[in-house]
C-alpha cells in the first residue's frame, strides 16, 4: 500500500483542472516512475494525487495542422521510440527516450513527467532543448505554449501555474525539416543509471553539404536546467565542416555550461566529457546528414 | 481521510474479473493479495529490481509502481497464465529449467514475463538487444548467462530455427560446440 492521502482520478483535462483547484496541495500523478517512488521513500508520504495517467486523450504522437509534431505529454518512452512519426523525423528523441532507466521504466514513464519534474538529467530534456520544443500546458485559463527554454526556471521548478498541465509538446517544422541529430549519454551503466551528463547535437547542412547550415546543442546536467550552448552554435553556423571548426565548436561550449561537482562525477569531468560528447555527438549528427569532413 | 476504494475491472490470465481495491494498493498488492498470484514478487518495490514483472497490454511493466485502480480495463498476464490447463509448463519456463537459469528464483518469474513478451514478438532479437531487453531484471545470484541462453534459445526455436538453438553455447554463442548440458 501507498502511503497516499487521497486519490482523485481525471477523466478528461478539463476534470484533471477542476480537482486540482479543488484541491490545490495535490501532486499530479502520471506514469508514477518519479512520485510513487518518492512515495515508497517517504518523500512525499501522505500526499493527495490527482491521477492523469487514464488520459488516453494525452496520448500519441501526430503532426498537427501547422505541421509541427505533436506529442502526447502521456506518450510513454517506449512508445515515442517505436513510433513511426518519430523514426522519420526526429529518431534522435526515440533513441534519447530510449535510454531511460530499463524497459519496464520506458514502458510507464512520460516524457510530460520528464519535463516536468523540472529535473536537469532526464534524458529527453537535452533533445527536447536542441530541437527548440513547445511545451504545450493546459489550465484554468485555456492552453498556453512556451518555448522550452523557457519552461525551465530553476532545477525542479518548471513554469506550471496553479491547477495547469502540460498536455503536450510540440516540434516546429523549422526545427526537424532536414535535420538530422545524435544524443549521447555518458553515464556509469548502460541500464537502470542516470546520466552523468548527456548531449543531445542536431544540424542541417547546406545543399552541397560542405557547410553547417544551422547546428543546435543541448545539455542535462551541464547546468541546474538542461541548457542549450547558445555560444557555440554561433560559432559553427554557416561554416565549413572541417576538424578545425569541430573542435573549436566543441571547446567553445565550455563558455555555455556551468556543471557542478557531485557524488556523481564532478566538475572538472563533467566539463571534460562534456567537450568530448560536443565533437562526437556533432561528427555523428553530420555524417546522418550525408556530410563529410572535408581537412 | 475515510479509506477510499475503487471498483476495478480488467482481464487476468485471459479471464475477465471485478474487484474491489483499496486506492493505495499497487498491481502487486492486488494480484498478490486478492488474486493469490503470488509469482508476482515484492523485491524492490521502487521499480528497479523487476520481480514484480507481468504484461500489461502486450508490455512489461513493474507492478510495483503501478496503481491497482489503473489495471481498468486492461489485459494481464502474470506467470501463472503461462502454464496449460494441468498445470504443464510452457517452452519458456522449461528452458529455464533445462538452461539451469534459477538459483533462487526470486527473480524468475519477472524474467521469464520479459521473456514470454520477447519469444513471442515473432522478433530475432541480435545477442546486445536481448541483454538490453532484460536489462530491467535484476539476479542477485548472478546467472544471467544461463538466463540468456535460455531466451536465447527459446527465441530461435519459436522462430523454427531449432538447429541454431542447439548450437547455441555454454556462453550463450552460437556456432560452438554444446558443451554438458546442466542436469
Amino acid at each position: 500500500m501507498y502511503d497516499i492521502k487521497a486519490l482523485y482520478e481525471a477523466e478528461s483535462v478539463q476534470d484533471a483542472i477542476r480537482l486540482l483547484q479543488e484541491h490545490p496541495e495535490a501532486q499530479v500523478l502520471a506514469g508514477g516512475s518519479d512520485v510513487l517512488v518518492q512515495i515508497r521513500e517517504g518523500r512525499r508520504a501522505g500526499v493527495e494525487l490527482v491521477s492523469i495517467y487514464m488520459l488516453d486523450e494525452l496520448r500519441g504522437v501526430t503532426i498537427d495542422e501547422d505541421e509541427n509534431i505533436r506529442i502526447g505529454s502521456l506518450t510513454s518512452f517506449s512508445h515515442i521510440t517505436n513510433d513511426p512519426i518519430i523514426q522519420k523525423y526526429i529518431n534522435v528523441l526515440g533513441e534519447a527516450v530510449d535510454m531511460v532507466g530499463g524497459p519496464q521504466i520506458r514502458a510507464i514513464g512520460t516524457i510530460g513527467g520528464n519535463t516536468c519534474n523540472g529535473v536537469t538529467s532526464a534524458d529527453s530534456a537535452s533533445t527536447l532543448m536542441a530541437w527548440d520544443a513547445i511545451i504545450e500546458i493546459t489550465g484554468p485559463e485555456g492552453v498556453r505554449r512556451v518555448p522550452i527554454r523557457d519552461f525551465y526556471i530553476k532545477a525542479k521548478v518548471v513554469d506550471l501555474r496553479p491547477a495547469e498541465i502540460q498536455t503536450a509538446i510540440l516540434i516546429p517544422k523549422e526545427s526537424y525539416d532536414r535535420c538530422f541529430g545524435h544524443y549521447i549519454k555518458y553515464s556509469m551503466r548502460n541500464a537502470l543509471d542516470i546520466a552523468t551528463t548527456g548531449c543531445s547535437v542536431n544540424v542541417r547542412l547546406s545543399e552541397d553539404r560542405k557547410t553547417i547550415e544551422r547546428v543546435r546543442i543541448g545539455y542535462g546536467v551541464a547546468a541546474p536546467v538542461p541548457v542549450r550552448a547558445y555560444t557555440a552554435e554561433e560559432f559553427l553556423n554557416g561554416k565549413e565542416i572541417t576538424d578545425a571548426n569541430i573542435k573549436e565548436f566543441a571547446e567553445t561550449v565550455l563558455n555555455d555550461i556551468n556543471p557542478r561537482d557531485s557524488w556523481r562525477a564532478g566538475k572538472a569531468l563533467r566539463r571534460h566529457i562534456s567537450v568530448v560528447m560536443a565533437e562526437r555527438a556533432l561528427r555523428e549528427s553530420i555524417s546522418l546528414a550525408g556530410g563529410v569532413v572535408n581537412g | 481521510m475515510a479509506k477510499q476504494y475503487k471498483v476495478v475491472h480488467c482481464t487476468i490470465n485471459g479471464k475477465k474479473v471485478e474487484q474491489v481495491v483499496d486506492v493505495r494498493a499497487s498491481l502487486t498488492d492486488m494480484l498478490r493479495n486478492d488474486f493469490r498470484l503470488t509469482s508476482v514478487k515484492k523485491g524492490c518495490e521502487v521499480g528497479e529490481c523487476g520481480a514484480c514483472t507481468v504484461i500489461i497490454n502486450g508490455e512489461g511493466f513493474n507492478s510495483c509502481i503501478y496503481l491497482a485502480v489503473w489495471a481498468e480495463g486492461k489485459e494481464i498476464w502474470t506467470l501463472e497464465g503461462l502454464t496449460g490447463p494441468g498445470g504443464e509448463l510452457s517452452d519458456i519456463q522449461q528452458a529455464f529449467i533445462d538452461e539451469g537459469a534459477i538459483q533462487c528464483g526470486f527473480c524468475t518469474p519477472g524474467f521469464i514475463m520479459t521473456s514470454w513478451e520477447i519469444v513471442n514478438s515473432g522478433r530475432e532479437y541480435t545477442d546486445d538487444e536481448l541483454r538490453k531487453a532484460l536489462s530491467g531484471h535484476l539476479c542477485r545470484c548472478t546467472g544471467y548467462e544461463n538466463i540468456f541462453r535460455a531466451v536465447k534459445k527459446t527465441m530461435l526455436r519459436h522462430l523454427g530455427k531449432f538447429e541454431e538453438a542447439e548450437k547455441v553455447n555454454s556462453q550463450g554463442i552460437t556456432e560452438y560446440p554444446e558443451p554438458m548440458p546442466f542436469k
